[in-house]
């Protein structure tokens, strides 16, 4: 209580990391994403060297993760492979936010744009997201940032659906009246008043979305509209990895276990963000 | 008495809803001296709320002023309409010449900012001080609403204060600066009875000091003896009676009024009586009897109370609006 202001305003990197998760999943996350950009250094052979002698090797002394079908080393695959698919999750979680906290926002708030941005948004949740992801990627042509537009574009409107729903509660509440009674612009109450409030749906949803990119990015791959089929990522290393399921396991295993990790850490650090964003949780912990 | 720092003339407010369209203000008039405080009294729907909305301009979007004016005199003297005015202009003068506080005090703040950023930001929007200012300023506020230790509550947040500190910091907010108009709509309905009496306190004080008016709503006849100069009884978007609160409570001459003041008790009343309530609910918006809008519920009530009624001069500076006036008085 009165402890903490004498004591100067709490610091949000200690409130943040007063949740034991948090500093552990910042760790991995940072491990993983470093040992991915530095892949070049890192890697202990060419992720494309083919050797069909040690094709489906079990991970052991000579491929610490073992080699796939093609005899490449797991392990390279999987740090170079990493660059593309967190490139393409962070980038889609990023952009796909900012696109539907746009479109939210401003749906929740004008009454006369709700109309027309619902019915959007409505429509482009009526397709499945990979048929929509597909031809987006075609009209756009195969690449890593297309890629990462086409998935933005499918799944913005989830980001704003909630942005909008949170949007029209915290819009009627007496703060943001008192607000306008008070002389506040407009644009101050959308972004001080009603968009710091809503924070918290929109990083869980977020990180979620950091996952589901990634996965749609292996359809897409799968498909043959995704990045360049040569270039791995953790989606296509499953993919690849599905044929051989019963004879070595460990290929759909190892790149599904980096993208369960990497997906899991994100989201304890946004837990983690949320409530130390949210005065109300904070002084509990 | 100088000149009002607010006038209300025959305002008229519609709300439209798709099919057809209410009237919720009727003709309402009234002014608000400067350094006075004007209660307007009435039961839910009366139509308090909507009456202080418009004056801020901030009525819901399918209700419209459709006649009358409302006329705000600025701090440096000029008359400004207020029926009409644009957003833009609305926004610099609301919280700095006009300002109001609201009933809940506990949903009013922000839960994310400290006390100190959002009064902090009243400053921001209408002052040109720097950051140092605006803390000193704030921190002045916080002292003049008797926070105690305000030094430390600069960095509060909402949540770690009671309901009473709450509505001073929304007083503070809404004073910081300087208004000369204050609406305050029920700000003391949501707090407990011994808090209320600090809080009404605390608002005569400042009225005192910095000299603003105030609009003061309320459905508390007690709240009105203790705070009010004038009173304008509303009624189903009517006002039915108005004088000043001490001729008001010697001689309520309309029935509605003399209805309010019989629900209520009061020391000195004979302990077996019984309370008097009003029968009856206030007639719908969209079903509004004929002539006066009171009848329906009224003991006094007779054929020519069918016929529409308006606010009269029943004596100087006691206007009421009724056809029975004279023996409701006399029967007092």
């Amino acid at each position: 209580m009165a402890g903490t202001s004498f004591a100067g305003e709490p610091k949000f990197l200690d409130l943040l990391f007063s949740r034991r998760a948090v500093p552990v999943a910042l760790a991995i996350f940072v491990l993983i994403l470093t040992l991915c950009v530095f892949a070049g250094f890192i890697a202990p052979s060419d992720p494309d060297r083919m050797s069909v002698r040690s094709r489906l090797t079990p991970p052991g002394a000579d491929f610490w993760l073992g080699a796939d079908a093609f005899g490449r080393d797991v392990l390279s695959r999987l740090l170079y492979a990493g660059r593309v698919s967190l490139g393409i999750g962070l980038g889609v979680a990023l952009i796909s936010s900012v696109i539907g906290i746009a479109i939210g926002l401003s749906a929740g708030f004008f009454k006369r744009l709700d109309g027309a941005l619902s019915r959007l948004i409505d429509a482009m949740m009526a397709f499945p997201d990979i048929l929509l992801a597909i031809a987006l990627v075609s009209i756009l042509g195969g690449s890593m940032v297309n890629v990462i537009i086409a998935l933005s574009i499918v799944y913005a409107p989830r980001i704003a659906r909630i942005v909008r729903a949170s949007t029209l509660v915290i819009r009627e509440l007496p703060y943001v009246e008192a607000a306008r009674a008070l002389g506040s612009s407009t644009l101050s109450i959308m972004f001080n008043h009603v968009l710091r409030n809503i924070l918290s749906p929109i990083i869980v949803q977020g990180t979620f979305i950091f996952a589901y990119a990634m996965l749609a990015e292996a359809g897409l791959s799968f498909l043959g509209v995704g990045v360049d089929p040569s270039t791995p990522t953790w989606g296509t290393m499953i993919n690849e990895g599905r044929q051989y399921i019963d004879q070595a396991a460990f290929l759909i295993f190892i790149p599904g276990i980096a993208i369960s990790v990497s997906v899991l850490s994100l989201q304890l650090i946004g837990d983690g963000l949320r409530d130390a964003m949210d005065p109300r949780l904070a002084k509990e912990l | 008495m100088t000149a009002p720092v607010l006038e209300v003339r025959n305002l008229t407010v519609d709300f439209r809803s798709r099919h057809h369209s209410v009237t919720a203000l009727r003709d309402v008039s009234f002014s608000l001296g400067a350094g006075r405080t004007l209660a307007l009294v009435g039961e839910s729907g009366s139509g308090k709320s909507v009456s202080s909305l418009s004056i801020m301009g901030l009525l819901p979007r399918n209700g419209e002023i459709t006649g009358g004016a409302i006329v705000y005199r600025r701090k440096n003297g000029g008359e400004l309409a207020l029926n009409g005015l644009s957003q833009r202009a609305y926004r610099n003068i609301r919280g700095a010449e006009m300002s109001m506080i609201f009933q809940e005090p506990m949903s009013s703040l922000n839960p994310l900012f400290t006390v100190g950023d959002q009064i902090g930001e009243m400053l921001m929007l209408h002052s040109d001080l720097d950051a140092a200012a605006r803390r000193g300023r704030v921190l002045e506020m916080l002292e003049l609403v008797e926070i105690p230790a305000a030094a430390s509550r600069l960095d509060s947040y909402p949540h770690e204060l009671s309901g009473g500190m709450r509505q001073r910091v929304m007083i503070a907010l809404a004073l910081v600066c300087n208004p000369a108009l204050l609406i305050a709509d029920e700000p003391t309905t949501a707090l407990d009875v011994t808090i209320q009496a600090q809080i009404l306190d605390l608002m005569r004080r400042l009225q005192h000091e910095l000299g603003m008016s105030i609009l003061f709503i309320t459905h508390d006849m007690g709240v009105v003896a203790e705070m009010a100069d004038d009173v304008a009884v509303m009624y189903a978007g009517t006002i039915v009676e108005s004088a000043t609160a001490g001729d008001l409570f010697a001689n309520p001459s309309h029935p509605y009024t003399r209805g309010l003041l019989n629900s209520i008790p009061r020391p000195g009343r004979d302990p077996g009586q019984r309370l008097v309530p009003i029968p009856g609910t206030v007639p719908s918006l969209s079903a509004m009897p004929p002539g006066c809008a009171f009848a329906p519920r009224c003991g006094w009530a007779g054929e020519e109370c069918r016929k529409p009624v308006v606010l009269e001069a029943f004596h100087t500076g006691h206007d009421v609006a009724c056809f029975k006036t004279r023996e409701v008085a006399g029967n007092a």
